[in-house]
């Protein structure tokens, strides 16, 4: 296994006025090329920060000590072209007054140096990646004309659109209904399995998390508490939170809450 | 058998969308008996949220009839219909939303009790310790900013809130889906709770099956707006009969938590 | 940091606030230094300014003491701002949260009644209004309300229109609470910031249309103005300009004041909202 990145020792502080919190305490972990990576934990964990950490998306008055060193590269990765992000909220990360063709087709010329017709034929065929219906009639659409799940397919196919080799999805289904979260769930799958891309897969839903990816990454209060092979991670957690996690997690099969002779039917 | 708590019947609203006219909810009934859980399952989009509401007569519907504590809630308006609404109280979504910015934790609690005239000035905040210990939390609390606590602790003070009038039916309306999966567990549990104590009957919106599972005792699974499939939770839940409820338990993230196989495509 | 700290970071701020501050302190200060009428003669007439220490800008036409003018006058010009703003201000929020709260038949009447004031120049409306009534200090402040509260009435009824979809007003309306105490206490104030955001325009406007309607002689006539000052000036304009000039450049400082403090106070509120 060949390693992506390597993160050792990072700790990232917010300065917001006058007083300083830290989001990230000493937290080392590599990445492997290729691999499904999940990061998981509750809010206030860090998760996030570490996501926008890697992607170069801090705010400038952040501190960040230790180091993320990238392997097998001799220059700094570029958001938007080495690393691709999906935010938790397609809205906030599309242009919503630019046509949906033009903001996909603007990463492919600014990033592949591809002429603009070039860059209409590329966004036309992420369409069709993404598996938007109609992409010739979307590429003319305005975000708002598209329901949430379509938002968020777009905001997939300008992440990949100049064929980053790291695709961070960043809660980028928890806005999203059960149905719709489980089809972006497995078009993410299937574009990371097609591109042999890396992916760093940030949620709450340890559920979800493990039903795509392969290592899972427990946080908590900006500490890394537990890493391992999903499977380990499910079937025998090492750390109690890790436990309190899975045991809070409620599934179809989950033991109900509810006693039954509380009805009064 | 007495009459349901709650009859709803023909419950239908359409919204004009450019030319033509859309039925978010489209002759919609259920019941729901005083003490029970009826959760209101489906995807985004399939008129939870605007039958939640309808209910609460925050929009008016175009047809059908709701029938609370047996007399016609639609028909009750102005003084009358706030009165009432002291027995039908709702939980929303987003804690921080369902707040006023400005306001403290006291008032928020305080507003139900001056409103109904429930408890006297001076013996209110007594009352509001009362309701806020009731649910979990330390009466101190009352005195800071709604802003100023955590997720998990606004949403208990919205449940507080929604008890403060003794009410016999509470909308959830996605109450625990912005939480922490540990904070959800306890919230449910406070729920359970009430309702074990204080016989109240929950309509619990969700589009998490989960969730549903765990906590209800019947199921309205809708689609487009209209009743999908019915039935209790569980039952629906492990063989569903229509489409959508197929797609529904298709899409639950599984946790499978005794076998040592990942991922199905794993290399 | 304190947001009076952050207020007075933009230099615009700083002079605005010492502007501010020397016209508060010689509102404040006029019964103190010029205890008697400043109305009353005090010298010979026509003193040009720096030639007698005791009346160091000189007198105007009838021999009244000019500084003492100029003080007691920035007490009327104060007042009159203020006042006319902070009325127009109450008047617009309420008649703004009205229409945008109630919706329907309200709103359009509210709307088109705002309308109808705004077509009419504030000016025009002030002007007649006293020419009728008759010119008095409470009188010349209702004038000028007349005119400006329309401004705030609209940007109130356009907050309250997006306030109003929260969930927070819904979850008023579910425990029941009174419309009217829904509108006032919980939307209000929310949509109070940008309307309060208008205000040092409005003072500024008032300033200066309270001064306009003196120089044509409808002002308080039992107090000294500013406006009252350049009109007696005007007669004298050749022989004696400092008679118009000294509470024209009086009057230019002040609204510029006002201006820049409120630039101040805007920006420093935009600052703490993007924080938050």
């Amino acid at each position: 296994m060949t390693a992506l990145l390597s993160i050792r020792d990072l700790t990232v502080t917010y300065r917001r006025d006058g007083s300083e919190v830290a989001a990230l305490k000493h937290v080392s972990l590599d990445v492997a090329a290729g691999e499904r990576f999940a990061i998981i934990g509750e809010s206030g964990s860090g998760k996030s920060t570490l996501a926008l950490a890697i992607a170069g998306l801090l705010p400038q008055s952040t501190r960040i000590g230790g180091r993320i060193d990238w392997l097998g590269r001799d220059h700094a990765p570029l958001g938007g072209r080495d690393i691709g992000f999906v935010f938790q909220d397609p809205s906030a990360s599309l242009d919503p007054v630019m046509a949906i063709g033009e903001q996909i087709a603007e990463v492919a010329h600014t990033h592949l140096g591809l002429t603009w017709s070039q860059s209409y034929a590329k966004a036309k065929s992420l369409l069709e990646r993404v598996r938007l219906p109609e992409p010739d009639a979307a590429l003319r659409a305005y975000p708002h004309q598209l329901s949430g799940g379509q938002k968020q397919r777009v905001a997939i196919a300008a992440a990949i659109a100049a064929g980053p080799k790291l695709l961070i999805a960043d809660e980028a289904t928890s806005a999203l209904d059960t149905i719709v979260q489980a089809e972006i769930v497995a078009l993410i799958r299937h574009l990371v399995a097609e591109d042999g891309m890396t992916l760093l897969f940030v949620s709450h839903d340890i559920a979800l998390a493990a039903e795509l990816a392969e290592r899972i990454a427990v946080f908590r209060h900006g500490q890394l508490v537990e890493l391992g092979a999903t499977a380990q991670i499910i079937a025998s957690p090492g750390d109690a939170y890790t436990r309190a996690l899975l045991d809070a997690h409620l599934g179809l099969d989950a033991e109900p809450l509810l006693q039954q002779a509380g009805a009064s039917g | 058998m007495s009459s349901p708590l709650l009859a709803v019947s023909g419950l239908t609203r359409r919204y004009r969308g450019g030319d033509k006219t859309i039925a978010a909810v489209d002759d919609v009934s259920f019941h729901i008996e005083p003490g029970e859980t009826l959760a209101l399952a489906g995807p985004s989009g399939s008129g939870k949220s605007t039958i939640a509401r309808l209910l609460l007569r925050l929009i008016e519907p175009d047809a059908g009839h709701i029938e609370f504590e047996g007399g016609d809630f639609l028909s009750l308006n102005g003084t009358a219909l706030r009165a009432r609404r002291a027995r039908l109280q709702m939980v929303f979504q987003d804690p921080l939303a369902a707040f006023n910015p400005r306001a403290s934790v006291a008032r928020v609690i305080d507003d139900p009790l001056r409103i109904h005239g429930i408890a006297s000035r001076k013996e209110r905040p007594r009352r509001i310790a009362a309701l806020l210990e009731r649910v979990g939390l330390s009466a101190d609390l009352a005195a800071r900013a709604i802003h100023e606590v955590s997720g998990g602790q606004r949403q208990r003070i919205a449940i507080a809130r929604a008890i403060a009038t003794n009410p016999s039916l509470i909308v959830l309306d996605e109450a625990v889906s912005a939480l922490d999966v540990s904070v959800r567990r306890q919230i449910l549990q406070l729920l359970l709770d009430l309702q074990r104590e204080e016989r109240i009957a929950y309509l619990f919106i969700s589009h998490d099956l989960g969730v549903i599972s765990a906590i209800a005792h019947r199921v309205v699974i809708l689609d487009a707006g209209r009743v999908a499939e019915s039935g209790d939770a569980r039952a629906v839940i492990g063989a569903p009969q229509s489409a959508i409820g197929k797609a529904l338990v298709a899409a639950a993230p599984k946790l499978n938590r005794t076998s040592t196989q990942g991922p199905a495509d794993r290399q | 940091m304190s947001p009076l700290r952050r207020f007075l970071r933009t230099p615009e701020a700083i002079a605005g606030a010492i502007i501010l501050v020397a016209l508060f302190a010689m509102a404040l200060a006029a019964p103190l230094f010029f205890p008697g009428d400043p109305q009353a003669i005090a010298g010979a007439a026509l003193l040009p300014p720096f030639q007698d220490w005791s009346l160091p800008l000189g007198t105007d036409r009838l021999g009244r003491d000019v500084l003492a003018e100029l003080f007691h006058g920035a007490r009327t010009s104060l007042a009159v701002g203020l006042a006319a703003a902070a009325a127009a201000l109450v008047v617009g929020a309420i008649v703004g949260t009205l229409a945008g709260f109630a919706g329907g038949l309200v709103d359009e009447v509210l709307m088109r009644v705002t309308d109808a004031f705004q077509t009419v120049p504030g000016f025009l409306l002030a002007l007649a209004f006293v020419s009728v009534v008759g010119p008095s200090l409470g009188v010349v402040i209702a004038a000028i309300v007349l005119g400006a509260w329309t401004g705030p009435a609209r940007v109130a009824r356009a907050e309250v229109l997006s306030i109003r979809e929260r969930d927070f007003v819904a979850g008023a309306r579910v425990i029941g609470m009174h419309p009217l105490e829904i509108a006032f206490r919980e939307v209000l104030p929310n949509a109070l910031p940008p309307v309060l955001a208008l205000s040092s325009v409005i003072v500024a406007a008032a300033i200066l249309t309270e001064a306009a309607l003196s120089f044509l002689g409808l002002g308080d006539p039992n107090r000294v103005t500013w406006g009252g000052m350049i009109a007696e000036g005007r007669a004298v304009l050749r022989t004696a300009p400092f008679l118009s000039i000294i509470p024209g450049v009086a009057l230019v400082l002040t609204v510029l004041g006002v201006y820049l403090a409120g630039e101040g106070v805007v920006e420093t509120t935009a600052v703490r909202r993007n924080l938050s």
